[in-house]
C-alpha cells in the first residue's frame, strides 16, 4: 500500500509525461486492458477563490467509454474540478483539450454544446414545474410552428424513466417527488442531453439500494456506447465498483491515479487522507468534568422531506472539557442534529439537557444565553452578514453584554471585538475591515470567535473546517482544545476521518441516522471508523460498541 | 453601520486601507444624492428668482419634512429588506382619526359625546398609526405572508377603514373649543416655533431619535444583521421576527405622525389624505442609497433622498413645467439615482474580484524600487 503511495509524488514531479506513461508505471495495470482514448484532458489547471487555492495545476484526463472515478475528501478539489470541467466555473490557470484540441468551456450551454453533461451535487431542478418541463429546461423540443413539442418530450421522458426503471408520469411535478426520484430526473435529464461526457458528482447519495443498482445498469450501458464517465462518490464501496479508472484528489492536487483493477478500499482510504495531519490532540488532557450536553434518544424530522426522520433516537452526553466529533457520511443526520440542537430546527421526541435543564422551551437566543451555541456548516449563508464589518460581526452574538442604558456601548463592544480577534489570532486589517476582505479560514475563526464572545459552556460546530487550509484547520483545532481545557464542551461534525481522528478526545459514528458507533480517539483506526459510516455492517459493529449512553472517558 | 467601528486602535500591523475604503463608498452612495441635491437648488436658482428666497426654502423644507418622516419609518422597512406599501392608508387613517375625536366621539350606548383633550387624541392617532403597523408586523413575520402582498392588503383595508369612519365626508372642525378643554390641535401642530414650521422640528426630532436608534443601540445593529443575512443573524441568537414586528410597528407610527401633520397643515381630515405617499417615501429611501435588498442604508441619505423629491418636485412647479413632465422627471430622476448606484457597486465589485486574482505582493512593486 505504500509503495503506491510513494509512487504518487512521481506523477506529479513530471507534469508534462504522458498519460499513458503514466498508467505505464503503475505496477497494478494490465498492459492487455485497453485504456481507452481520452476525450478530454484538463492541462495543468488551477483555480483559486481569493486567498484560497482550490486545485493546484492538476493534470487529469477522461476516458471514452470508461468510469473515472474520483477520490477525495471534502475539500480535496474534485467537485471544483468537475465545474471547470462543465463550465460553471473558470480556471485561475491552465487549460482544457477536447479530443487533442484546446477548448473554452465559458458556460455550461458551451459545455452541452460540447457533449459534456453534469449531476450536480445540489439539485438543479425547478420543483414547481413538471419533470418533463425540468428534464427539457433550457433546451426545449419545439415543433416547426415553434410551439413546444410536449408529446415528443413525454414521449422521451417516458423513454428516460423505463430506462431508470422508475414509473413516474412526465406531468407530475418534481416537488412531489421524494428526494431519491428527485434525483433521477436530474439523472434523466443529463442522459436526455446524450452526452458524450457525464460528470456524475454524488449522483446516488438520495438513491435507495435498489436505485443505485439500476443507476449502475445505465452506466454500464452507455459506457459500452463509448461514453466517458467522471464519477464522485463518498460511498467508496459504491465508487470501487463502478471505477475503471481511479484518481485521488487531496489539498488540491491530484496525488495518485491508477487501474481500477485491484482496487482496495484500504489504498483509497489511506491515499485520500495521505500524511497524518500536521496536528495531532489525542494527547490532550481528559479531565473531564459534569455532563454539559445530554441528548436522549432525539428524533428530528427531515425538513427537506416531509415524514421521513433525519435523526433517528441519537443519544450523546458530552462532558465539559470534552472534544467529541460527529463523523459520517453526507445524509448520516448530523446537520439535522446539530441545527436542532441550537434551536433552529424542532425536535420530533426525546430529550436535550443543558447542565441537567431541558432545552425544549428555549429558543436560540435563550440556548445562547444559557451558554449553548452553533458555529454552521455554511459560514456565507448561515455565520456572517456579509455587508457589515469583522467587528460587528464578531459582536453580533454578545451585543446585549455592551449594553448600557439603551446604547450600545462602543468602549465595551471594542475592547470585547479586539480581545477576540487576538484571542482566535484573526488576521484583519482591523475590527472595520469589511469581512469579505478575510480569507476562509480567518472568516471562519470570526464566525467561531463570535460564539466564543458569549461565553459558552457548549459549543457546537458543522464542519468548523470546510473549505479552509491545514494551517486554519490545525489553529482551529488548537483553539476548541485550549477552551476545552478551560472546561467548554466541544460537539463538532466532520467528513474528514483525518480530523477525526486526530483532533477528538471520542469519536461518534452516525449513519443514516443512527448512531452506529463510538471509538475512543486513541485507538481508533481510519479503517474502522470508515467503514462504519458506511453503516452496512450496522448489527456486527453494534455488539461490540461502547455504551452509547453515559460514555465515560 | 460600520463607521463606529472603523475608529483607533486597529491591529497595528494594518494599513489604514480598508477603513478608508469603506467610508469613501459610503460617500459615494450618499454624496451622488447629495450631487443630485446641488444640481436641483442650482437649476433651479437659475431659472427662477423666488427659488432661493428664504420663505420658499422653508416652505419646501415644510412639504420634505413630511415625506422625510414617512421615509425613515420606510427605511427601517427597507433595511430589514421588506417594503410597507400600507403607510399612505395610514397616513390618511390616522389624521381621519384625530379629526373624527375633535369634532366630538358619539359614545355609543349613551347619549353623551365625548370631547378628548387634544393630547389623547394625538396619542390615539399615532397609536392607530402603530397598531396598523403592528398588523403589518405580524402578518409579515408570523404568517410569513410577502411585505409587498401583506401591506398592499393593508393599503387598502386602512383606506377603507379611513373612508367609513368619515363616510367618505371631510372633517374641518379641528379648532375645538374653549368650554370642551380641546383646543390647540392647531394652534400646536401648525405653529412655526422660532419661525420654523412645527413639521420641520418633527422632522429633526425623528431624523435625531432614529439616527441613535439604528447606530447606537443593540436594535439597530440586529436590524442592519437581519437585513443582511436572516439566517446567520438568527443563529447568533438574535431575535429576528420581534426585529419584523418592530420596524412596523415603527414604520406605522412614522405614518400616524404624519397623518397628524397634514391634518393641521390642510387644515382637514380628509379620507383620503396621503395617498400615494408610500411611493415618494420609498423614492426618498432609494435615492438615499439604501438597498431594497436590505442591510444597507442611512437616515442622512434617507434624508437627502427626501430634499432631492421635495426640492425638485417644488421646483419644477415654481418654473411652471406642466404636471405631466413633472411626473416624467420625477420618475427619470428616480431612475438615474438609483441606475448610477447600481453601475458603481458592479464596478466595485469587479474591482474586488480583480485585487482577489492578483497576487497581494503585486502592488508593492513599483513602490519598492525606485528608478
Amino acid at each position: 500500500m505504500n509503495d503506491e503511495e510513494g509512487a504518487a509524488p512521481q506523477h506529479r514531479a513530471d507534469p508534462s509525461s504522458e498519460s499513458a506513461a503514466d498508467l505505464a508505471h503503475d505496477p497494478a495495470e494490465d498492459p492487455a486492458e485497453d485504456p481507452g482514448e481520452v476525450v478530454l484532458r484538463a492541462v495543468d489547471i488551477s483555480k483559486t477563490y481569493g486567498v484560497t487555492k482550490a486545485l493546484k495545476h492538476v493534470d487529469f484526463e477522461v476516458r471514452a467509454g470508461k468510469v473515472t472515478v474520483l477520490f477525495g475528501e471534502n475539500g480535496a478539489g474534485k467537485s471544483t474540478l468537475m465545474k471547470i470541467l462543465s463550465g460553471v466555473e473558470q480556471p485561475s490557470g491552465g487549460h482544457l483539450e477536447l479530443r487533442g484540441e484546446p477548448v473554452d468551456i465559458e458556460s455550461t450551454n458551451d459545455a452541452v454544446d460540447l457533449g459534456i453533461s453534469i449531476i450536480h451535487q445540489e439539485l438543479n431542478l425547478a420543483p414547481n414545474l413538471s419533470v418533463r418541463d425540468n428534464i427539457f429546461m433550457g433546451r426545449e423540443l419545439t415543433s416547426r410552428s415553434g410551439a413546444v413539442d410536449r408529446r415528443r418530450e413525454d414521449e422521451i421522458t417516458r423513454e428516460l424513466m423505463q430506462r431508470l426503471e422508475e414509473d413516474i408520469a412526465p406531468s407530475t411535478p418534481v416537488g412531489d417527488l421524494r428526494l431519491g426520484q428527485q434525483q433521477l430526473v436530474e439523472i434523466a435529464r443529463a442522459l436526455a442531453a446524450d452526452a458524450r461526457i457525464l460528470i456524475m458528482d454524488e449522483p446516488t447519495s438520495a438513491l435507495s439500494h435498489s436505485e443505485v443498482e439500476v443507476l449502475f445498469k445505465v452506466m454500464d450501458d452507455l459506457t459500452a456506447d463509448g461514453v466517458a464517465i467522471v464519477y464522485i462518490s463518498h460511498h467508496l464501496e459504491e465508487a470501487i465498483e463502478v471505477a475503471d479508472h481511479a484518481v485521488v484528489f487531496r489539498d488540491g492536487e491530484l496525488v495518485a491515479q491508477r487501474s481500477a483493477r485491484g482496487l482496495e478500499m484500504d489504498w483509497v482510504v489511506h491515499t485520500m487522507v495521505g500524511r497524518s495531519a500536521e496536528y495531532d490532540f489525542r494527547d490532550q488532557p481528559r479531565e473531564f468534568g459534569d455532563v454539559a450536553l445530554s441528548i436522549q434518544d432525539v428524533r428530528v424530522v427531515d425538513p427537506t422531506a416531509g415524514g421521513r426522520l433525519a435523526v433517528d433516537g441519537v443519544s450523546i452526553d458530552v462532558r465539559a472539557g470534552e472534544v467529541v466529533c460527529l463523523y459520517g457520511l453526507m445524509g448520516a443526520g448530523r446537520t439535522e442534529l446539530m441545527e436542532a440542537l441550537c434551536g433552529r430546527e424542532p425536535i420530533a421526541s426525546g430529550h436535550v439537557t443543558l447542565h441537567g435543564d431541558d432545552v425544549a422551551a428555549f429558543g436560540i437566543g435563550e440556548r445562547i444565553d444559557r451558554g449553548m451555541g452553533l458555529v454552521p456548516e455554511d459560514r456565507q449563508r448561515d455565520g456572517l452578514v456579509q455587508m457589515m464589518s469583522v467587528g460587528s460581526n464578531m459582536s453580533l452574538a454578545s451585543l446585549l453584554a455592551s449594553v448600557k442604558r439603551l446604547f450600545v456601548s462602543p468602549k465595551d463592544e471594542r475592547a470585547g471585538i479586539d480581545r477576540q480577534i487576538e484571542d482566535v489570532r484573526v488576521k484583519t486589517a482591523g475590527r472595520g475591515a469589511p469581512i469579505t476582505s478575510l480569507s476562509g479560514g480567518n472568516q471562519q475563526k470570526v464566525v467561531i470567535g463570535k460564539m466564543l464572545l458569549t461565553d459558552p459552556s457548549v459549543l457546537l460546530l458543522d464542519e468548523p473546517t470546510r473549505g479552509i487550509d491545514v494551517g486554519a484547520k490545525g489553529e482551529i483545532f488548537s483553539l476548541l482544545f485550549r477552551e476545552a481545557r478551560k472546561g467548554l464542551a466541544v460537539l463538532y461534525v466532520t467528513s474528514e476521518v483525518g480530523e477525526a481522528l486526530t483532533a477528538s478526545h471520542r469519536i461518534v459514528v452516525m449513519a443514516k441516522g443512527r448512531v452506529v458507533r463510538e471509538f475512543d480517539a486513541r485507538t481508533a483506526t481510519r479503517e474502522e471508523v470508515m467503514s462504519a459510516s458506511e453503516g452496512s455492517t450496522e448489527t456486527a459493529d453494534t455488539a461490540d460498541a461502547t455504551p452509547l449512553i453515559g460514555a465515560t472517558p | 453601520m460600520t463607521d463606529t467601528l472603523t475608529s483607533t486602535g486597529a491591529a497595528p500591523s494594518a494599513p489604514a486601507r480598508p477603513k478608508r475604503k469603506i467610508d469613501v463608498n459610503a460617500l459615494l452612495v450618499e454624496g451622488r444624492a447629495l450631487v443630485a441635491l446641488v444640481v436641483i437648488i442650482v437649476v433651479f436658482a437659475l431659472l427662477s428668482d423666488n427659488y432661493l428666497r428664504p420663505e420658499n426654502l422653508i416652505l419646501m423644507t415644510r412639504h420634505v419634512a413630511m415625506n422625510a418622516v414617512l421615509a425613515i419609518g420606510m427605511l427601517l422597512v427597507i433595511l430589514n429588506g421588506g417594503i410597507d406599501l400600507s403607510v399612505g392608508s395610514t397616513v390618511g387613517l390616522s389624521g381621519v382619526v384625530a379629526g373624527y375625536l375633535l369634532r366630538g366621539y358619539d359614545m355609543p350606548f349613551t347619549a353623551l359625546i365625548a370631547y378628548p383633550p387634544v393630547w389623547v387624541v394625538i396619542i390615539i392617532s399615532l397609536a392607530v398609526g402603530a397598531f396598523v403597523g403592528l398588523i403589518n408586523g405580524l402578518l409579515v413575520s408570523r404568517l410569513k405572508i410577502a411585505p409587498f402582498i401583506a401591506t398592499l392588503g393593508m393599503l387598502y383595508v386602512a383606506r377603507g377603514v379611513a373612508l367609513l369612519i368619515t363616510n367618505g365626508e371631510t372633517f374641518t372642525a379641528l379648532r375645538g373649543s374653549e368650554t370642551l378643554g380641546n383646543t390647540g390641535f392647531l394652534t400646536v401642530l401648525a405653529s412655526s416655533p422660532l419661525g420654523i414650521p412645527f413639521p420641520i422640528w418633527v422632522m429633526v426630532a425623528f431624523a435625531l431619535v432614529f439616527s441613535l436608534l439604528l447606530t447606537r443601540t443593540a436594535f439597530g445593529r440586529w436590524l442592519y444583521a437581519t437585513g443582511g443575512n436572516e439566517r446567520a443573524a438568527e443563529l447568533s441568537g438574535v431575535p429576528v421576527q420581534k426585529v419584523k414586528v418592530w420596524i412596523y410597528v415603527l414604520a406605522g407610527f412614522c405614518a400616524g405622525a404624519v397623518g397628524l401633520l397634514l391634518t393641521a397643515d390642510l387644515p382637514a381630515a380628509t379620507p383620503r389624505g396621503g395617498e400615494l405617499y408610500e411611493l415618494n417615501a420609498i423614492a426618498a429611501v432609494v435615492i438615499g442609497g439604501a438597498a431594497l435588498s436590505g442591510g444597507r442604508g442611512t437616515i442622512r441619505g434617507t434624508i437627502i433622498g427626501a430634499f432631492v423629491i421635495g426640492f425638485l418636485v417644488d421646483g419644477l412647479v415654481i418654473v411652471g413645467v406642466s404636471t405631466f413632465w413633472q411626473q416624467v422627471i420625477k420618475g427619470a430622476v428616480i431612475i438615474i439615482a438609483v441606475g448610477i448606484d447600481q453601475v458603481q457597486q458592479m464596478i466595485s465589485k469587479r474591482n474586488a474580484v480583480k485585487r482577489a486574482h492578483v497576487p497581494s505582493s503585486a502592488p508593492a512593486a513599483p513602490a519598492g524600487t525606485p528608478a
